[in-house]
């Protein structure tokens, strides 16, 4: 089984466009949307929910206060400033959003009055598309640990294509370089790098190409909305180049592309130019995925 | 001697887990007694991270003197080799015949992790 | 004051917004760019930043000839980075959160703390503009305590923006947790709605008053404003789709550089938020 992950360093550069795209070209295939923080794959996949499993995460401390003495002991071992204490009330209070769950004022309370009650942070799916079955997920308002969800969100959708006997998943990774994406693309087949011909494009991408090069894993670039800065786009080339990741092919920059979104519907479906570029990027890809 | 299998259900005629760290049971056989029992690597399955540490230490716990599971990460192998516990990693099969496969002599311990750190 | 730009998306114009807004008052303005994992905002501002911090968590290391393999700290540690073994206690940094809970717990007092670069921060100065930035070093995977640190940083100036992570998880929330004032950026598309409804939640969910800047207006459709008017959310301001924006953008230039009608544009939209963010500080 092969799974190739599309990330992008920068958001906003047409990394779920260019997915939705590779999925129904490749029909039936599984598709699993990692970028939990902001999901948008669903806009256009048009998914039906077949199945919910809610998403328990580490625990979160709740001081009982009818219980506490008050004694401050929390908020002196507490490293996340996660303890608030009301003057004028006297209440000390846990702010669910600063605690990082590790427990020690509830390990240290001398008179026992934190609870630790498990973390609800949101809700993982596995629906069906017209273009075979997807897995994604939503975090709660403010939910944390995403990095643990795209882990879920990778092994449900593993799971899902050994069943049906899909050998390609294909995933639309989130933003960034830190837990969420290294949960997403270690152990990955391929990476595909969609950046765009900026300053801010060109520097995401290194750190990406820093990251895939620490875990070892294969990575490919295409630059979406090119013509932007054309120069831009030559120069990111071969910076990737000097990495050792190869071109993919370039997608023009395309009012088609954003009123496909508008119409919900996948850029490949429209016969606009971006959509024979994002062909040509498919059959690169394809060549690598299925190579070795 | 004491050998620990991960297991989807309690009993020795399913499948063994090919993962470790969150495999819901532990089967644990004594050879010395001809014995065999199970422990729940529950807490396991909804931890934060760092499952496959946790069930490392479940298996060290357990007095184990080798482990047998389909793949083990990093962290778990050397939360092991510094306990003692060998592993035998890449088998797999109903969990009677994998014991039956090990008593043999067939299967070898590893000598070393067998799949990348989960990071999570 | 303190104001922070967020988006439930990245490549919405966060930073567009924030620097821009910097650049168009003639008052004293620190920007940071709490983007800790891409930051940005630097290379549209006309000054040099000086690497001045590393920032560093504190790590447990064992004394293995102290270390009675008790296990009370495997026990305390929530995140699994401690195993116990007939040598001693192992820590795996990488699991490590750094809450001290082992160090608490060990009765031989073998565990002590020793900090550990997860990434740094630099700092530039010109004329009335003050720039703090934080960068997480590449493969380290908690950014919340280098945000928290820049934001300390900062705490004692008079006009902060702080240029937040995208998302709605524990960066973004770090970096908002605390603002005056929240301003979601968001694109006029079914994507930006989606994203800003997410973003809507969690600031609500914080608790920060908030508004809405519609970026690259005239692209796409109409449901962002008519999201804003039933959810009763002021659209602070709109910043137009221009190709211009975009490639001065694709240089590294701010769009207040384009022409006066812009640098007009932005600072319309920062006094209409500092009047916002001021009105909370008075109630």
């Amino acid at each position: 089984m092969k799974e190739l992950v599309i990330i992008s360093g920068k958001g906003g550069t047409g990394k779920t466009s260019i997915t939705a795209s590779f999925v129904v070209l490749n029909a039936p295939v599984v598709t699993a949307d990692c970028d939990v923080d902001a999901a948008n794959l669903h806009l256009v996949m048009k998914p039906e929910i077949l199945r919910k499993e809610e998403f328990i995460s580490g625990n979160e401390a709740v001081i009982r206060t009818h219980d506490c003495v008050r004694c401050g002991r929390c908020r002196a071992v507490c490293r996340y400033d996660a303890i608030r204490y009301d003057q004028e009330s006297r209440v000390y209070s846990v702010n669910p959003y600063g605690c990082e769950g590790c427990g020690v004022c509830v390990d240290h309370c001398p008179v026992s009055a934190i609870d630790f009650p498990a973390r609800h942070c949101g809700a993982s799916f596995l629906s069906e598309t017209p273009y075979g079955p997807m897995v994604h997920a939503k975090l709660d308002a403010a939910g944390e640990n995403s990095g643990k969800l795209v882990s879920l969100i990778r092994s449900r959708s593993k799971e899902e294509a050994s069943k049906r006997g899909y050998d390609i998943v294909i995933t639309d990774g989130p933003p960034g370089i830190g837990c969420p994406v290294i949960a997403s693309v270690t152990g990955a087949s391929l990476v595909l790098i969609v950046t765009e011909p900026t300053v801010s494009g060109m520097h995401d991408m290194i750190r990406v190409m820093d990251l895939t090069r620490h875990f070892k894993i294969k990575a490919l670039v295409s630059v979406n909305k090119w013509d932007l800065n054309p120069d831009m786009a030559k120069k990111i080339e071969e910076s990737a180049e000097t990495y050792g990741v190869e071109k993919a092919g370039r997608i023009r920059y395309d009012k088609g592309v954003t009123t496909a979104m508008v119409e919900g519907r996948p850029v490949v479906l429209s016969e606009t130019p971006a959509a024979d570029d994002i062909r040509a990027v498919w059959s690169v890809v394809e060549k690598h995925l299925k190579a070795d | 001697m004491k050998i620990v299998l991960t297991a989807r259900e309690k009993s020795i005629d399913t499948e063994m887990d090919p993962r470790f760290g969150r495999a819901p049971f532990f089967v644990v056989f004594d050879t010395e007694w001809g014995s065999y029992s199970f422990l729940d690597n529950e807490q396991n399955l909804n931890a934060t991270q760092g499952a496959g540490v946790q069930a490392a230490q479940n298996v060290v716990k357990a007095g184990a003197d080798v482990l047998i599971t389909g793949s083990c990460g990093p962290k778990a192998f050397q939360v092991l080799q510094a306990s003692n516990v060998d592993v035998v990693t890449g088998d797999q099969g109903l969990i009677k015949e994998v014991v039956e496969r090990f008593n043999r002599g067939e299967l070898k311990a590893a000598q070393g992790p067998d799949v990348e750190s989960h990071w999570v | 004051m303190r104001i922070a730009i967020a988006s439930g998306k990245g490549g919405t114009g966060k930073t567009t917004l924030a620097v821009n807004l910097a650049l168009s008052v003639d008052f004293p303005v620190t920007l940071v760019d709490a983007d800790v994992e891409e930051p940005n905002g630097i290379f549209f501002l006309p000054l040099e930043i000086k690497k001045t911090k590393d920032v560093t968590i504190q790590e447990p290391v064992v004394n293995t000839t102290r270390c009675t393999s008790c296990g009370a700290c495997a026990k305390a540690c929530r995140f699994n980075a401690i195993a116990v073994t007939p040598q001693g206690a192992l820590v795996f940094t990488e699991l490590c959160h750094g809450c001290g809970g082992c160090l608490m717990a060990c009765p031989e007092g073998a565990i002590t703390e020793h900090p550990r670069v997860i990434g740094s921060y630099a700092e530039g100065k010109k004329g009335n503009l003050s720039f703090i930035q934080g960068e997480l070093n590449v493969g380290e995977a908690m950014a919340p305590p280098i945000i928290r640190e820049i934001k300390e940083k900062a705490a004692g100036e008079s006009m902060v923006l702080i240029d937040s992570p995208p998302g709605t998880s524990c960066p973004m929330v770090t970096a908002v947790n605390g603002a005056d004032y929240v301003v979601l950026v968001t694109e006029p598309t079914p994507f930006g709605l989606n994203d800003l409804s997410l973003a809507v939640e969690t600031v609500r969910a914080l608790n920060v008053p908030f508004g809405v800047v519609i970026n690259r207006d005239g692209i796409g459709d109409k449901g962002v404003d008519e999201y804003c008017s039933s959810e009763s959310i002021e659209i602070i301001g709109k910043i137009p789709d221009d190709r211009k924006i975009a490639e001065s953008y694709s240089r590294g230039e701010a769009a207040v550089g384009i022409g006066p009608g812009y640098k007009a544009l932005f600072r319309e939209i920062f006094h209409k938020i500092a009047d916002r963010a001021g009105e909370k500080e008075l109630s």
